[in-house]
């Protein structure tokens, strides 16, 4: 057996873990209480078979690459950053690009994962055209909107659960240059910002850091930062068209201890951050995607940041109407606490792709907080005030909502329910989350 | 426009020989893969292809089937630029010492077999007056060790003929390398205890065989702790040297 956990590091738990070499062996690893592993870039226990975990990053060969149309075939397990590094330099990125590049195409597909730009262009689901999927029972079937249409929707944003994903067809856009072009608006409080965000509905990547120590008639105070691909009469003389990513070399080489966080760092970090950012406000300048898509990348581990105990991600979503008292409660909530982290970030979300897809118009925030203390009751309290909403959960992020949050925020859970029966009579594919949230007791 | 050079990689479907083909086609070399089953090869071939847009070709292989090479040689498109070769097995030692058709088979694979085939393209590189040989030995060739002699033997023979090869070779413009990866987590090694800051991942590999090639090196430690750490062992005394198991 062995010891895993999500990038939240909690929880960590027991579970056979298997590396398969061939589709072959696929078929054989998978026996009742089995799910897949990407990256291991979900945050809590989506990824951590009920029994056995079957890891996919071996699977990381591309099948074909048509450079006329942006299509791509590859296997499950290639990470999104070999993609960036491989076809970003012949002109191609993907359309979504979620806020770190190491998780893997099959993780990808599984959480839907979303990008600054899905209140215009949507989620990841959106440019997967079709998913080689071994199911449950056994069965390989290609899914697509047209073939199989029940099996793809359930298994974009299906964490895993409708059976093992081993390929998938892909578009990628074409881009000129690695380069975005970033305009920086400074929001002094809640209503600022969710103006400002509203403003950039028309920009193709809008996203807000907020400054969640701020209290009073600062709540809410927060950078916003706007993108567009920059086209090569944009970029900076002397410039390569496509910046070379450099990987993370020293990060947080060991687990910090309790006390590096408390309020007084985090006020100060976010005050820091704040004014530097601020500085920047106004004007359009351009910057590598890397820095601009996955600002946390360049810290290598940076989950150790929050001690051994790990540290859990909030992130809900609320519905458009209403949102801005809501989001103003639970940030005031936070603020009063004073131990949320420097990881705040509110964006606008538009449909979701999947059945269980996470995004519906609206805004989301995401929230970090040590595992400590009440906290699982301080989240508990925030989940009812975004089920009172109409919101909910993104699941790749979650390690302990309750079935009632769950259910109360994904109306379609029944049906998705109904799709793994089909595909997996036996019910064989079950991870911790499925147990905790989906599985019948 | 330069034509582009090009290698030829020998046991190609490898952790490690997938992770050298790979950096080499970054680097813009078209790559031929070779190895005992052509089926297994493709894959590997169409994700170079599609990665990197050069010319990939596969070829039959087998380490253990010398009367092929001269045949194998013969047969292919055009002499490459640069071979490598990276078949081996690492067998059981356990099993070895009394399993004598394992230890044969662990004798050939790595040092009768790799010998041979690149003595033979060595010739073919001479008569070209250039080209370059990569041998992948291991650090386990430095000395015999309890654990694993007759692996360690072989790659030591394998170690000796290339570098006998390098003298005489480098006269006629030809290069030779000797590559001793240590630990790298790969198929071969899963399982094993691999001590963490001794073990590299196969990229690594790939990333030191190209630098190798380009840079003419002679012999590469992969991860310089452990030219070091070998260092330490040869210069053992034997009398120590026996009381040890590892």
């Amino acid at each position: 057996m062995t010891l895993v956990s999500g990038w939240g590091r909690f929880p960590v738990v027991d579970t056979e873990m298997l590396r398969p070499r061939a589709f072959a062996a696929v078929a054989d690893a998978v026996v009742s209480g089995t799910v897949a592993r990407g990256n291991g870039r979900a945050y809590g226990d989506a990824a951590i078979g009920a029994v056995r975990t079957v890891a996919m990053t071996g699977f990381d060969r591309i099948r074909w690459f048509d450079p006329a149309t942006g299509r791509i075939r590859l296997e499950a397990g290639v990470l999104l950053s070999d993609l960036i590094e491989t076809f970003g330099p012949r002109g191609f990125l993907p359309f979504v690009l979620p806020g770190t590049r190491f998780v893997s195409i099959g993780g990808a597909i599984a959480a839907d994962v979303h990008g600054k730009n899905h209140h215009c262009e949507g989620g990841f689901g959106r440019y997967v055209d079709s998913i080689l999927l071994r199911t449950g029972e056994g069965e390989l079937i290609e899914a697509s909107r047209e073939q199989n249409s029940d099996a793809f929707f359930a298994t974009i944003g299906g964490m895993g659960l409708t059976g093992v994903i081993l390929e998938a067809t892909l578009r990628l856009r074409k881009v000129e240059t690695g380069w975005i072009r970033e305009r920086v608006i400074s929001a002094s409080d809640l209503d600022a910002a969710m103006r400002a965000l509203d403003a950039g509905d028309a920009a193709t990547y809008s996203v807000a850091w907020i400054d969640c120590a701020a209290r009073g008639k600062d709540l809410g105070r927060s950078l916003i930062y706007l993108g567009e691909h920059a086209g090569k009469d944009k970029l900076p003389a002397g410039a390569a068209a496509f910046p070379a990513g450099k990987h993370p070399g020293l990060g947080v080489p060991i687990d910090l201890p309790p006390m590096t966080l408390n309020r007084f760092s985090i006020r100060a970090f976010n005050e820091l951050y704040y004014r530097m950012g601020a500085r920047r406000a106004g004007g359009t300048h351009v910057v590598s995607l890397y820095p601009y898509f996955f600002p946390l990348d360049s810290i290598a581990d940076w989950n150790r940041i929050y001690g051994k105990r790990g540290f859990l991600q909030h992130q809900c979503v609320i519905p458009e109407n209403g949102a801005r008292d809501v989001l103003g409660e639970i940030l005031g909530r936070v603020a009063r606490r004073g131990d949320a982290s420097f990881l705040a970030v509110l964006k606008k979300l538009g449909q979701g792709e999947g059945i269980l897809s996470f995004p519906l118009p609206g805004y989301t925030l995401a929230l970090d907080f040590p595992v400590r203390g009440d906290i699982l009751n301080f989240l508990d309290e925030i989940d009812r005030l975004v089920v009172a909403a109409g919101g909910r959960l993104y699941l790749a992020k979650d390690a302990r909502q309750s079935r009632e949050t769950l259910e109360a925020g994904y109306p379609a859970v029944p049906r998705f329910n109904a799709i793994r029966k089909a595909l997996d009579p036996a019910g064989n594919i079950r991870s911790k989350l499925s147990q905790r949230l989906f599985d019948g007791v | 426009m330069t034509s582009r050079k090009s290698v030829l990689v020998l046991g190609g479907s490898s952790d490690i020989g997938r992770a050298t083909a790979r950096a080499f086609a970054e680097a813009g070399y078209d790559v031929a893969l070779a190895g005992r089953d052509v089926a297994a090869l493709e894959p590997d071939a169409a994700d170079l292809r599609a990665r990197y847009n050069v010319e990939l070709g596969v070829h039959t292989f087998d380490v253990l089937d010398t009367a092929s090479f001269e045949g194998f040689v013969a047969g292919l498109p055009a002499l490459p630029d640069v071979v490598i070769s990276i078949v081996g097995l690492l067998g059981v030692q356990e099993s070895a010492q009394s399993d004598l058709a394992h230890a044969t088979a662990i004798m050939r694979s790595n040092y009768e077999g790799p010998s041979l085939i690149l003595g033979l393209f060595a010739e073919k590189f001479l008569d070209r007056g250039s080209g370059t040989l990569v041998g992948v030995s291991s650090v386990a060739g430095d000395r015999g060790r309890a654990s694993n002699y007759v692996y360690g033997s072989a790659k030591a023979g394998f170690s000796a003929f290339l570098s006998g090869l390098r003298a005489r070779a480098s006269r006629g413009s030809v290069h030779v390398v000797t590559v001793k990866p240590g630990f790298v987590r790969t198929r071969m090694t899963e399982g094993m205890k691999l001590i963490g800051p001794l073990t590299v991942e196969a990229p690594v590999v790939g990333a030191a065989i190209l630098r190798a090639v380009e840079a003419k090196s002679d012999i590469v430690y992969v991860s310089g702790k452990w030219r070091l750490v070998m260092l330490v062992i040869k210069t053992l005394p034997e009398a120590v040297f026996k009381k040890l198991r590892f």
